[in-house]
């Protein structure tokens, strides 16, 4: 298999874009990532969204946005895994560059959430739709149930978890996509709004309009594109039961363990190495397990040490440099490609101010449902 | 944003709690026709409706169908067979919920769905 590099990268700015359209948000990240890679044709395209049906009324996204950025007759397809929809996309782009059947390959990821009447509903169908959201069972509610279960363990304080969301939301003020650049303090999460006990408001990352893309290319050519080629060390991808009511423990994402330690090997590797890692933050307990599976962290022992300060800059790993789901905005299909690009930007040296000093290999790693689905790239700049 | 949902009714099997135990010991309410690890031989059980709370949450933002209901709790149960499921609490105060309390499941009305309010049915879960 070749190795494959990315050669440019595009984002919307996240936020409520009222005045775009599914298609508008996708061409602006897609034609930007063009532009930065100085590609004006492509060979193929993948696209990663969660749910255009239920969000926009849109299917057949691979059609509809090789027309609208200028590539029709492109082969072209939609990837979805829940909320690791992009990174599944970006997986799939990439055995196809490595094989050696396209040589650049546009990845986008899209989803248009404002514009919904009961956006609640749209996120439990990454649940199980029979066994659990039947029953009453909000998405936040899977991830406050793996919370109770973990604070009661391990002596996790409501505290320390509001420690997760204050560290995102202080990345994100250097962040000029971030939906919610702005930093808030322990009151803040304590008084806000109950979604499903005990998480509250600003545990949660936020619905969000916004669309990400990156282009990839066979390493060996790479350099004819960009200075700066980001190498694919490694991918690992996992799925894990659909309900989190099978998940042996409760408090472990198993699949997001499986799919680093493939990562880990392929890209020849291990935890210490990583230098920064963009992390499914989609609920503050989320990111303390994750820590853990990756291994940056012992088991019950993340959200101390995120509270200490050890996952951001002068830690052990930056997590979520970016400011993560909850403060960047969560833009479900796009999430996993906007997190590519925000490793992309830091092993560039092209972070401005949230830039993290001598970056050369970071992490990425997307999630679906309650543990359902994970990817994990590993980037390395040469 | 309702769907008829006709099997809700059509498979019979979770009305009557019939779950299956695969040879490798997995316990399965939704009937499959294989074990996620790959065992295809298994008996059908019916469960005895016990079981108690391996984790809770209190939903204060639920989906519009549960919205008049709100605050209400939703528990992961393991039955004393070893099924695991997820289920509404009911006849239960708040308070009263706690992991590792002993639930009884019962069969309630889950939501109506669509304008003419059809009615779909389920188990729900009380503390005992």
């Amino acid at each position: 298999m070749r190795e494959v590099a990315i050669i440019g990268v595009g984002l919307t700015k996240f936020g409520e874009l009222w005045d775009q359209s599914l298609r508008d948000m996708f061409a602006e990240a897609a034609l930007r990532a063009m532009e930065d890679a100085k590609v004006y044709k492509i060979d193929s395209l993948y696209v990663g969204s969660m749910s255009g049906g239920l969000y926009a009324h849109q299917e057949h996204l691979g059609s509809l946005m090789a027309d609208y950025i200028g590539q029709v007759g492109v082969p072209a397809a939609r990837v979805e895994s829940a909320c690791s929809s992009g990174g599944q996309a970006a997986r799939l782009a990439y055995y196809e560059v490595a094989s050696g059947a396209s040589d650049i390959v546009l990845v986008g990821g899209v989803e248009k959430m404002w514009d919904v009447d009961d956006g609640t509903f749209v996120l439990a169908t990454a649940a199980d739709q029979e066994y659990e959201a039947y029953n009453g069972v909000t998405f936040p509610g899977l991830y406050a149930m793996m919370a109770q279960v973990y604070m009661q363990r391990y002596g996790l304080t409501r505290e320390e978890l509001a420690a997760v969301p204050i560290k995102n939301h202080k990345h994100s003020v250097h962040n000029p996509y971030a939906q919610y650049p702005f930093e808030i303090d322990l009151k803040a999460v304590l008084k806000s709004a109950p979604v499903a006990d005990p998480l509250r408001l600003l545990d949660c990352s936020p619905i969000t309009d916004g669309a990400a893309a990156i282009i990839l290319a066979p390493l060996e050519i790479a350099k004819n594109f960009t200075d700066k080629p980001i190498k694919i060390k490694g991918i690992g991808a996992a799925t894990g039961p659909i309900a989190l009511h099978d998940h042996k423990d409760l408090t472990r994402l198993d699949a997001v363990k499986l799919s680093a330690e493939r990562a880990y090997k392929a890209a020849g590797v291990g935890p210490n190495d990583i230098q920064f890692a963009e992390v499914h933050d989609c609920f503050s307990i989320a990111e303390i397990i994750v820590a853990e599976e990756l291994g940056f962290f012992d088991y019950g022992t993340a959200g101390k040490a995120i509270a200490e300060g050890q996952a951001t800059y002068g830690g052990k790993v930056v997590i979520n440099p970016s400011g993560g789901l909850k403060a960047k905005g969560h833009p479900v299909g796009a999430t996993g490609v906007a997190q590519l690009v925000e490793a992309t930007l830091q092993l560039q040296g092209r972070a401005g101010k949230r830039q993290i000093e001598g970056a050369v290999l970071g992490m990425t790693q997307n999630m679906g449902g309650s543990g359902g689905s994970s990817v994990v790239h590993i980037l390395e700049a040469i | 944003m309702a769907n008829s949902q006709r099997y809700t009714r059509e498979i019979p099997h979770r009305f009557r709690l019939e779950a299956q135990k695969f040879e490798d010991g997995f316990v399965s309410l939704p009937n499959r026709y294989i074990s996620p690890n790959g065992n295809k031989n298994s008996e059908k059980i019916k469960l005895s409706g016990k079981g108690k709370i391996l984790s809770y949450t209190v939903i204060h933002t639920p989906s519009d169908e549960f919205k008049l209901i709100k605050p209400y709790a939703v528990a992961i149960i393991e039955t004393i067979e070893g099924a695991r499921l997820t289920a509404m609490i009911t006849d239960t105060p708040l308070d009263k919920i706690t992991i590792g309390a002993d639930v009884e499941l019962v069969f309630r009305k889950i939501k109506e769905e669509g304008a003419s309010g059809i009615i779909n049915y389920g188990y729900k879960a009380i503390v005992v």
